[in-house]
């Protein structure tokens, strides 16, 4: 009997019971895209925290303008080199050290806005979808009125009218991002309030706030988590277009978008590149990264998707052939 | 002669935790004409198995052969295999809601199987589709031709299934639980149906199920699955009379049905092991009560026995003869002297619901119809009837969650519609619910100890550590180990979180517990534990339930008196004996009359062991 206890557990030990995370973990881990774009994440926010680091490195501060060899006798920007690893721009401000300080900003500004936007959209989602009703009618009515505001001419009114300003910018990102997110939550939410879990909270007497943070809201992790991520690169090509269009951040702090606004003028682009493609590749890396990360943390966090599925099949066909 | 011939066919299912072994080394052959039932708990892999005979399963591994019709189905291209299915291998699905498409006429539907085999113009299409509807007796098949499922009941729709399963006389029939998602009046009809279509067009039948009284009272041959494994096959007679494997003989002593009310159930103990890795020995082993030494190092030899039975077990004499219902049935405690003060009294209650779309014409829905309804302390009372006939809306009315219409519901001498927002909620402690669905009914996200420790949480009682202590005491009180307490619902099985649901249903000592069908959702030897563990937390703990159920046999074994619902309102009332020795009403009857009881145990057969061979598993 004591053998045939022994043997039980040692059969049990060998089934692990992965938790969650650590499923995620390792679905996200197999997803040779989601990885690369992980490490191009970890890479700008390492430049982020860097950038003192390169300003004293090469001995430029962001904002200060070397005319002197920072420009060609010609006034024109001089390209990539000894003194310049990227190059410098119009004004003889070194390219690299205002990317490091740029993606400061992109990154404050894609996080802040995102977690913001999240929060109302939760908000406004759950309220919606769990009150229903005339609470419904009005939160809905009032996201798609926002979903039907464009963008870029209030956006532009604002800021002329307010002055343009980091948290300007931060508010108006979250007003014109929250609605779509919003929108899925609440649908979820109206499923997640039929279930019978929550059916058995009502039945021991749990208050509406109670339903909603304590039994609806973990259910929710997994859109929140996907959709937030997805918000980020959002939120960064919405700032950097402000700043392009000179309503972001004020200048001379160097932002993403102003360093090409800077390239576009007097069409400097066409004799320094380094400009353009300095600025406009770090932005196109970060929102491809954020963007395949997202796509990634949905797949692995349902692990019901047909990519998961998909991904298995091959390996066990592979791994039968060897 | 054998129409599908299995031999030794293995289906490995890759997935996130490793590769499911969820069939092994099965072989069984099908007699032409003749119906094939294979019965098993969920996760037996009975399903799975005749999916991958009919290459429903292109992401598994399948090893071994199925011989039909001539040729091996699981070397085939799968572009051949879809040509024999629906062709020559009819499926019938469990669900015949979700099987059939919304937006399409159930004539199309059927008709659609007609064009894709064969060259057929829509004339001769459509004859032999409202011939074959009426064959599946669809009242008036002309007419209903053009309908769309939804306007078909559950079992007209099943009807549907089975037509378009016939439309093109396939030689095999697959059912996989076709009955499960009916009445139980309706399961009648259906298995009957399935019967007279393979008697009058000679179809082969595969029926699957975990039912086995319904499949005991049609099936020629049978196949016991468990965990992947063949356990036994044979003649169902003969298997159903005295069963050779302990496993069987374990699923048949479960059942309420085969005990005088009252009396302590003989589950299997345990639950189901894992397919990721499967006990060395026998994998019914660590379950059964008949084990030997060897059963859990070695796998078991296969024996033969001269009545064509075939066990997988190492005991030589099968299963032990003497069924074991020895536990003698607990003392009657019903005394005399109630409480003048009944824990419930409904009187004359309505409810009433508007419908009508905006533009449509209003229309008032009675969904109940005056129910007048008393719980004395300490007894059960069970709610049988149909799905619709407003049990659970009744009991909803009761728990206080739907406000009835007319009439009164007086809990404990309160008019619960009377109250107010802080005395509903205080009420809340005197009714709790357990609900049907194990899975739904626990939030996935929350811990076990959190989720029994909820009630104390929303009436802020006992705090800390307290509250701790108490959560594992109720842990304990319903059998599961309170070391688990910071698991996740998901790590515990179907069973277990019954357990749960009825711990958070314990915790604030309730007058009334409404169990709205709790083991409807459980497989028949997990369902014997929770049906044992109700009725000893009733002893203990002098509790009173209203127990809703559609299983006849399960109302019989727990409750005191019975209460037959139908379209909202109660037809007959009795006491539970009476019920069924004596019942009144015509509907009473018609029930009592649907369900299948699984065969009593005829106790010690005269067969003899004929081979015995080892088999590699």
């Amino acid at each position: 009997m004591s053998e045939m206890a022994s043997n039980n557990v040692a059969s049990e030990a060998e089934v692990v019971q992965r938790g969650s995370l650590e499923l995620t973990l390792r679905r996200l881990w197999r997803d040779n895209a989601s990885v690369a774009a992980f490490g191009v994440i970890i890479a700008v926010v390492l430049l982020a925290i860097v950038a003192p680091a390169i300003a004293a490195l090469t001995g430029h501060s962001p904002i200060e303008q070397f005319r002197d060899i920072g420009l060609s006798p010609m006034g024109i920007p001089v390209g990539p080199g000894a003194d310049f690893w990227l190059g410098s721009d119009q004004l003889g401000r070194d390219v690299l050290v205002r990317l490091a300080y740029g993606a400061r900003v992109s990154l404050l500004v894609g996080v802040l806005a995102s977690l913001a936007a999240s929060t109302v959209a939760v908000i406004v989602g759950v309220t919606a979808g769990y009150f229903g009703g005339w609470v419904d009618t009005c939160l809905s009515r009032l996201t798609d009125l926002v979903m039907s505001v464009p963008f870029l001419l209030c956006a532009l009114a604002l800021v002329s009218a307010f002055g343009p300003s980091l948290l300007l910018s931060v508010i108006v990102i979250v007003f014109f991002s929250w609605a779509p997110m919003a929108r899925v939550i609440r649908s979820q939410v109206i499923s997640l309030a039929r279930q019978d879990f929550v059916q058995a909270s009502r039945s021991l007497g749990a208050g509406p706030l109670s339903i909603m943070v304590i039994d609806i809201l973990p259910n929710l992790s997994v859109p929140i988590i996907v959709y937030t991520t997805m918000q980020i690169p959002n939120s960064i090509v919405f700032e950097a277009t402000l700043s392009f269009l000179g309503m972001g951040i004020v200048p001379p702090t160097p932002s993403w978008g102003g360093m090409l606004a800077d390239a576009s003028s007097n069409s400097l682009y066409l004799v320094a590149w380094w400009m353009v493609f300095v600025p406009g590749t770090a932005l196109l890396l970060t929102t491809l990264a954020f963007n395949i990360l997202g796509d990634g943390l949905r797949d692995a966090l349902d692990p019901k998707s047909a990519r998961t599925a998909r991904r298995l099949r091959r390996k066990s066909k592979g791994a039968a052939k060897q | 002669m054998a129409i599908l011939e299995a031999r030794g066919l293995t289906v490995d299912i890759p997935t996130e935790d490793g590769v499911i072994h969820a069939v092994r080394n099965v072989s069984f052959s099908v007699k032409a004409g003749s119906l094939f039932g294979i019965a098993g708990e969920s996760g037996s892999g009975k399903s799975v198995l005749t999916q991958a005979i009919v290459g429903l399963l292109p992401n598994a591994d399948i090893g071994g052969q199925a011989w039909f019709e001539g040729r091996d189905l699981i070397g085939l291209p799968p572009q051949e295999v879809r040509k024999l299915r629906g062709g020559r291998i009819g499926m019938i699905f469990q669900d015949p809601l979700s099987s059939l498409h919304p937006y399409y006429t159930i004539g199309a539907q059927i008709a659609e199987a007609l064009y894709l085999h064969e060259k057929i113009d829509r004339r001769d299409a459509r004859a032999r589709v409202i011939d074959i509807l009426g064959k599946v007796g669809i009242p008036s098949p002309a007419d209903r031709l053009d309908d769309y499922p939804h306007q078909f009941s559950g079992g007209m729709r099943q009807r549907v299934m089975i037509a378009m399963a016939l439309i093109l006389k396939p030689s095999l029939v697959i059912a996989d639980e076709p009955t499960t998602a009916l009445d139980v009046t309706v399961q009648a009809q259906i298995v009957a149906l399935l019967d007279a279509m393979r008697r009058e067009l000679g179809t082969t039948v595969i029926l699957i199920t975990h039912d086995l009284g319904l499949l005991s009272s049609v099936a020629d041959d049978v196949m016991v699955m468990y965990a992947g494994h063949r356990m036994e096959y044979g003649k169902g007679a003969a298997v159903f009379r005295s069963p050779a494997h302990p496993y069987t003989a374990g699923l048949l002593r479960s059942s309420p049905a085969n005990y005088s009310p009252g009396s302590e159930l003989v589950p299997i103990k345990g639950r189901p092991p894992s397919l990721l890795a499967t006990p060395a020995g026998c994998v019914f082993a660590p379950r059964c009560s008949d084990a030997l030494s060897d059963c859990a190092v070695q796998p078991p030899p296969l024996r033969v026995y001269s009545d064509g039975v075939e066990s997988l077990c190492w005991r030589e004499e099968g299963a032990s003869a003497a069924p074991a219902i020895a536990a003698p049935s607990p003392p009657a405690k019903k005394e005399n002297g109630r409480a003048a003060e009944p824990v419930v009294a409904v009187k004359d209650v309505h409810l009433t619901y508007q419908v009508g779309s905006f533009f449509g014409p209003r229309r008032s829905l009675d969904v109940l119809k005056g129910i007048d309804l008393t719980v004395e302390k300490g007894e059960t009372v069970g709610l049988v009837g149909e799905s619709g006939c407003g049990k659970s809306t009744l009991a909803r009315v009761i728990a206080g969650l739907t406000r009835a219409s007319g009439g009164s519901v007086k809990l404990l001498g309160q008019d619960i519609g009377a109250l107010d927002g802080a005395r509903w909620r205080d009420m809340r402690r005197n009714v709790q619910l357990v609900f049907q669905d194990p899975f739904g009914s626990l939030n996935p996200r929350r811990r076990v100890g959190s989720i029994i420790g909820d009630p104390y949480r929303l009436h802020g009682e006992a705090h800390g550590e307290e509250r701790k202590r108490k959560v594992r005491h109720l842990m304990e009180i319903v059998g599961l180990n309170p070391e688990h307490y910071n698991r996740f619902p998901s790590e515990f099985s179907g069973g277990q979180r019954q357990r749960i649901g009825i711990a958070r249903a314990l915790a604030l000592n309730p007058s009334l517990i409404i169990c709205d069908e709790p083991v409807s959702a459980l497989d028949v030897s997990v369902q014997a534990q929770v049906l044992n563990l109700l009725r000893r937390l009733q002893r203990e703990l002098d509790l009173t339930y209203l127990f809703i159920s559609h299983d006849l046999s399960v109302v019989r074994h727990v409750c005191d008196r019975i209460a037959v619902m139908q379209g909202g309102r109660i037809v007959e009332l009795a006491g539970a004996e009476e019920l069924f020795a004596n019942p009144r009403h015509p509907y009473t009857r018609t029930l009592l009359a649907a369900s299948h009881a699984p065969p009593v145990l005829a106790g010690a057969s005269d067969r003899s062991l004929r081979e015995m061979r080892m088999v590699a598993s």
